[in-house]
């Protein structure tokens, strides 16, 4: 009695030979690895952050509640250690907020004009442009800053230093704008035509169309790309170094240097010695700052797959 | 003769039409100064850039080492090193990040687990460059004891970068067609010689486009490689191709910038424009490139 053929037999077809069964195997193993890699680093870049903060927060010398909310930031004071970051946290809030007021209205006027209104022909050369806008690096974005706007904001507004917060406002906003236009655009490509054609043949005008029509279908895609600048915003560093000023205070006008909690590390850093409250307090404003942009691009995320599952 | 007339003033301009018109030719206008005033600035800032640069502007600058203190001279010991960190973090990033973007486009079902790589991956994309810098600085400069070093650099920059390749390598995958991979099924190939002969090389311009768009992430990044492995100077031959080891640490180019604009005094006033200029040059020329591949391997799609 024969024993039943197996497929590869009775199609007289040669049988993958096992080195090359076993090396997909693993070939594939290695493929699930990547792909949870990326969970592997977030989680690595909290452990590894979070390890270094940790020690000061149990040593008896720090205090929580000042970290957060104090306004004394004397790191290396002799007598009077002082860490608190409200200071740091208004400096990057006021410049964000600055940077939004100026590039949100640009930003979602470009998306619209890219989106509605630009002739065919010029609208692959605008998203070329607002593309590499998007590639300039932060630190020549930070030496601009510097050099161009700080002239320009002393000849305009008479202020005695040309690197405050307007200046890292500006700056920002210029270097929000580009995810600002491109995510809003996509928001409006994502609202179907015929909305734009049931529209059009009531008799709207292309204004019309936009502001009673795609705006309201496409908001929720035009918040996250608001939210996404933000994320953009609080989290640059080297332009915000190299354009606020370094002066870690509350500010009370648009011509006042400031502080951001990024810049602040990245100032503070490397005078830091490995080891020492300073250093661990500076990565406990690092675990802050994770906090913070974590919590924004879990909400821009949310908002933009509310979109998709309606 | 009445109903004719109010026939003709069915279809007439009315003032109503006149103002829908107006507004809508103001909000045309509108929208398109903001994105003037928002594209304007690029070509402002290059050029006013090249002009206060243009006295360094030459060969000399770019393969001569920087000479009295940063204050004249040229900038090759930062040029050569941030082609190391470049590639070694190419090297490391791009493969993990195809990978990836393999296992989530191709092998990965919609369930909440795939769900929490997504996050993550959008987490990654979204830290602060600054974070980054402190987390390369405790796990691979302290924690793996790689020192302060080009290796603990490119890593740090690696990771910070794997988002971008992920992102367009993931979507140059989604975008070849489900039939493709159908047909390739039912001749029996199995998932991997499916991906292998069908998928990747469908999708290999995408890829690249991701590849070089890394590139250009990874050369003008400061913060990062600021406290992991980026040196203000070091000395360096003249015109050496190969001036580093993997184990010390180097110049880099954005770095550089940030140094000849901030730290140092009197220094000659065209160099930091230059070095931006060089650095902004070569960052834009990157992006170009992968700008051109893309509209290149478009016009001869074969779907």
């Amino acid at each position: 009695m024969n024993k039943p053929l197996d497929f590869h037999q009775r199609m007289r077809l040669p049988k993958r030979p096992l080195w090359a069964v076993f090396g997909e195997k693993a070939l594939e193993a290695l493929i699930r690895l990547c792909g949870v890699s990326a969970i592997i680093f977030v989680l690595a870049i909290f452990f590894f952050i979070f390890r270094e903060a940790l020690p000061v927060l149990f040593s008896g010398r720090f205090n929580i509640l000042e970290f957060l909310f104090g306004v004394k930031w004397y790191p290396t004071s002799a007598v009077n250690v002082r860490y608190g970051t409200w200071a740091l946290t208004v400096g990057s809030a006021s410049v964000t907020l600055l940077a939004m007021v100026i590039a949100v209205p640009f930003g979602l006027g470009a998306a619209i004009y890219i989106s509605e209104f630009c002739a065919p022909k010029i609208k692959e050369p605008l998203k070329i442009v607002i593309e590499l806008l998007a590639a300039i690096p932060s630190v020549v974005w930070g030496f601009i800053g510097l050099t161009v706007m700080s002239k320009l904001i002393v000849a305009v507004t008479g202020a005695p230093l040309g690197v405050n917060l307007l200046n890292g406002g500006v700056i920002l906003a210029l270097m929000s704008v580009p995810i600002i236009v491109s995510i809003g655009e996509d928001a409006l490509k994502a609202v179907p035509d015929s909305y734009r054609e049931a529209a059009l043949a009531l008799g709207t005008t292309k204004w019309q169309l936009v502001y009673r029509v795609l705006v309201p279908a496409a908001k929720n895609g035009l918040l996250a790309a608001v939210l996404l600048g933000v994320g953009r915003a609080v989290g640059e560093t080297m332009a915000v170094l190299m354009a606020t000023g370094h002066a870690v205070q509350i500010p009370h006008s648009l011509v006042d240097p400031i502080r951001t909690l990024t810049a602040n590390i990245a100032a503070e850093l490397g005078e830091a010695p490995a080891g020492s409250d300073h250093y661990r307090v500076l990565f406990l404003t690092g675990v802050l700052l994770f906090c913070i942009t974590f919590a924004v691009n879990m909400t821009a995320d949310f908002v933009i797959r509310g979109v998709r599952r309606k | 003769m009445a109903d004719a007339m109010q026939m003709s003033n069915l279809f007439a301009r009315s003032a109503f039409t006149g103002r829908k018109e107006l507004s809508q030719t103001l909000a045309r206008w509108a929208f398109c100064a903001m994105t003037v005033m928002m594209v304007a600035p690029l070509f402002a800032i290059v050029a006013y850039l090249i002009i206060r640069a243009a006295p360094s502007l030459n060969w000399e600058f770019l393969v001569d080492i920087p000479r009295q203190g940063m204050r004249e001279g040229g900038i090759w010991p930062a040029f050569i090193g941030t082609i190391y960190l470049v590639v070694i973090s190419l090297v490391i990033a791009a493969p993990i990040g195809v990978l990836a973007a393999i296992y989530l486009n191709e092998y990965a079902r919609d369930n909440w687990f795939n769900r929490i790589i997504n996050l993550a991956v959008i987490n990654l994309a979204g830290v602060p460059s600054i974070v980054h810098a402190l987390f390369g600085l405790g796990a691979f400069v302290y924690a793996a004891k790689f020192g302060y070093s080009i290796i603990s650099a490119s890593l740090t920059l690696a990771i910070m970068t794997l988002p971008v390749i992920i992102a367009s390598t993931r979507e140059a995958l989604a975008s070849v067609p489900m039939a493709f991979r159908e047909a390739c099924w039912n001749v029996g190939a199995t998932r991997w010689q499916t991906i292998r002969a069908v998928v990747l090389p469908n999708a290999i311009s995408g890829i690249l486009t991701g590849v070089i768009l890394q590139v250009s992430r990874a050369a003008g990044e400061t913060a990062p490689i600021m406290f992991t492995g980026a040196v203000f100077y070091k000395a360096v031959q003249r015109g050496n191709l190969f001036p580093y080891h993997l184990n010390e640490q180097c110049m880099a180019l954005s770095m550089h910038l940030y140094t000849v604009a901030t730290q140092v005094p009197n220094v000659k006033e065209s160099i930091p424009y230059a070095t931006a200029v060089v650095l902004l040059g070569s960052v834009l020329m990157v992006n170009a490139t992968a700008i051109a591949v893309r509209v290149w391997l478009r016009t001869r799609k074969k779907w």
